[in-house]
């Protein structure tokens, strides 16, 4: 395995101290239990955005720290969710009396460890509201599984709840509005090659020369089915119509398109996916109001691409515009 | 009050939590390649970081059984993440509230503690018998250990017998689709390998077998 490595045990923190090292302005980076937060408090009263989840999706969530997005993020060892003594720690940094929300990714571990962080929150009065993301259609059958899996909606409910927190909204509004755009947000993924785990050293799974899989979730897990190798226009459609289907798109609907990179995609392949993208939905009639093309949600090393597609109106895109100023998005400032 | 060797002590489930211990770190890679197979190939990483932080914590001054499993809880619930920290915090949190304050254990209150850890499992990850997770382990281990004390049997043939089922049930997996965590995603794929949280719960009842026998193991 070759890689920008120096040792597992600190790898995570060492990527924390990275972070802060290139913004140091945006983040500061707190080690024990481990959170990376706002370097500047916000002034004034507001409600504090807590997300999280295991490392190895960067820039998701840390790079999402800052004005007009989250407050903390805690992240976890490489595709390990955060223990509960880091959204603790957290939250209670970052409120100020505001209420908290916990963005959360639909995995049985983080469900379980932000649920323990909120019953000890809680039981100090400290109001924690929690919106949990799971916008992958490559699960279909949710009532025998864990549920959809929270993948790249996840970027859009940060932004756009940030932004509502960040004007001060209530506790119920930035909860609300986190809910409807996780609501009206789907995705779907696929690789190329699978991830390596840097722990255990050798990839989470086999695919051969010509198979591809369709339907990867971020941390390697199987989607719906492996396929022979096909063109970039045809895996493009083979992600974006069971999105297309599932948010049920109608003519003259409009969207926020984000075309993600997996970790070791090249952003040309990007690009070569977004044009196809483009055109099919202009083919359904449905308007790309904005679009984001590049690495949000990735998979460590895994060599692949997902699609986001969320139901656009007028709100969302007046909230979306709104100021943003973090490692990983910044316009309006 | 029997004689002192047929109750646990704290000095006993010491050695049980360090037996536990010594068996995830064993089998690290074993559970690392399972979870590899079906789920995201960290279940022996993140189990045997959470273990090594228990050694340093379990001390002379948890004098009682239930001080030496709520230490366990806190640091696996700090230290492991995942699904396994709080699914296991959890087990050893109701068993530390079960075992109270007692100096030591007979024979009923390990039964009621190894019941109320199971339950807690159960409550935490939703998951019933049969869906591919620890429980089918834990649970058949929990009713051999109950059946076996009710026919009269001693605690080491009951411990015995509830290592024995922990380790059929967790066989029992390898032939099951997931219906719960990460490895539900496979749907059919995940027939053929066995869960991997049900071979840490099998370890957890032969740590138990080898270390809270009443004949002086």
């Amino acid at each position: 395995m070759k890689k920008l490595i120096n040792a597992i045990e600190s790898f995570v923190d060492e990527a924390c101290e990275g972070v802060v090292a290139a913004h140091p302005d945006l983040v500061r980076f707190h080690r024990e239990p481990r959170f990376l937060a706002r370097a500047a408090a916000p002034k004034g009263r507001k409600v504090a955005l807590v997300s999280g989840g295991g490392s190895g999706h960067e820039p998701l969530h840390g790079g999402f720290i800052g004005v007009g997005m989250l407050d903390a993020a805690c992240p976890g060892e490489v595709f390990t969710s955060p223990v509960p003594d880091q959204m603790d720690a957290a939250a209670r940094a970052v409120q100020n009396g505001g209420g908290v929300l916990f963005i959360v990714k639909n995995y049985t571990g983080d469900i379980m460890n932000f649920d323990l962080a909120a019953e000890l929150l809680r039981g100090d009065g400290i109001d924690v509201r929690t919106v949990i993301t799971a916008d992958d259609v490559a699960v279909q059958d949710s009532t025998w599984t864990a549920g959809r899996r929270g993948v790249g909606v996840t970027v859009f409910v940060e932004k756009i709840a940030g932004a509502v927190a960040e004007r001060g909204g209530s506790a119920d509004e930035v909860e609300k509005i986190a809910k409807r755009t996780s609501e009206a947000g789907r995705s779907m993924g696929m690789a190329l090659t699978s991830c390596t785990v840097p722990a255990k050293g050798s990839p989470t799974f086999e695919l051969g020369e010509t198979e591809i899989e369709i339907g990867i979730g971020i941390h390697g897990e199987p989607g719906r089915e492996r396929t022979k190798l096909i063109s970039a226009d045809e895996i493009v459609e083979r992600l974006a119509h069971p999105v297309i289907e599932d948010l049920g798109l109608k003519r003259g609907d409009s969207v926020i398109a984000m075309t993600n990179g997996m970790g070791s995609t090249p952003l040309i392949e990007l690009y070569v996916a977004h044009r196809h993208l483009a055109k099919v939905l202009a083919g359904a009639g449905v308007t790309i109001a904005r679009a984001l093309v590049g690495n949000y949600i990735t998979s460590l090393d895994m060599d692949g691409c997902s699609i986001t597609l969320l139901r656009a109106d007028d709100e969302l895109l007046r909230l979306y515009d709104a100021p943003v100023h973090t490692p990983a998005l910044r316009w309006g400032v | 009050m029997g004689r002192l060797g047929t109750r646990v002590t704290a000095v006993d489930t010491r050695r049980f939590v360090e037996r536990f211990a010594e068996l995830i770190e064993q089998n690290a890679d074993t559970l690392t390649e399972l979870d590899a197979a079906i789920g995201d190939a960290d279940h022996g990483i993140n189990m045997r970081r959470g273990v090594r932080a228990v050694g340093e914590r379990l001390a002379e001054e948890q004098t009682t059984p239930g001080a030496v499993l709520k230490t366990v809880a806190t640091t696996l619930i700090s230290k492991v993440g995942g699904a396994s920290g709080p699914l296991y915090g959890t087990a050893f949190l109701r068993a530390a509230a079960a075992a109270g304050t007692k100096e030591s254990l007979e024979d009923a209150d390990l039964v009621a503690l190894f019941a109320a850890a199971l339950e807690g499992v159960r409550q935490r990850g939703g998951a019933q018998a049969g869906d591919k997770t620890m429980v089918d382990a834990f649970e058949p281990a929990v009713e051999a250990l109950e059946t076996a004390l009710a026919q009269g049997q001693g605690r080491g043939a009951a411990l015995e017998a509830a290592r024995e089922a922990a380790h059929a049930g967790s066989d029992a997996t390898i032939d099951l689709v997931a219906r719960k965590g990460r490895a539900s995603y496979l749907g059919e794929r995940a027939r053929g390998h066995r869960d991997p949280g049900s071979l840490s719960t099998a370890l957890l009842f032969d740590a138990a077998a080898e270390t809270l026998s009443d004949n002086g193991s």
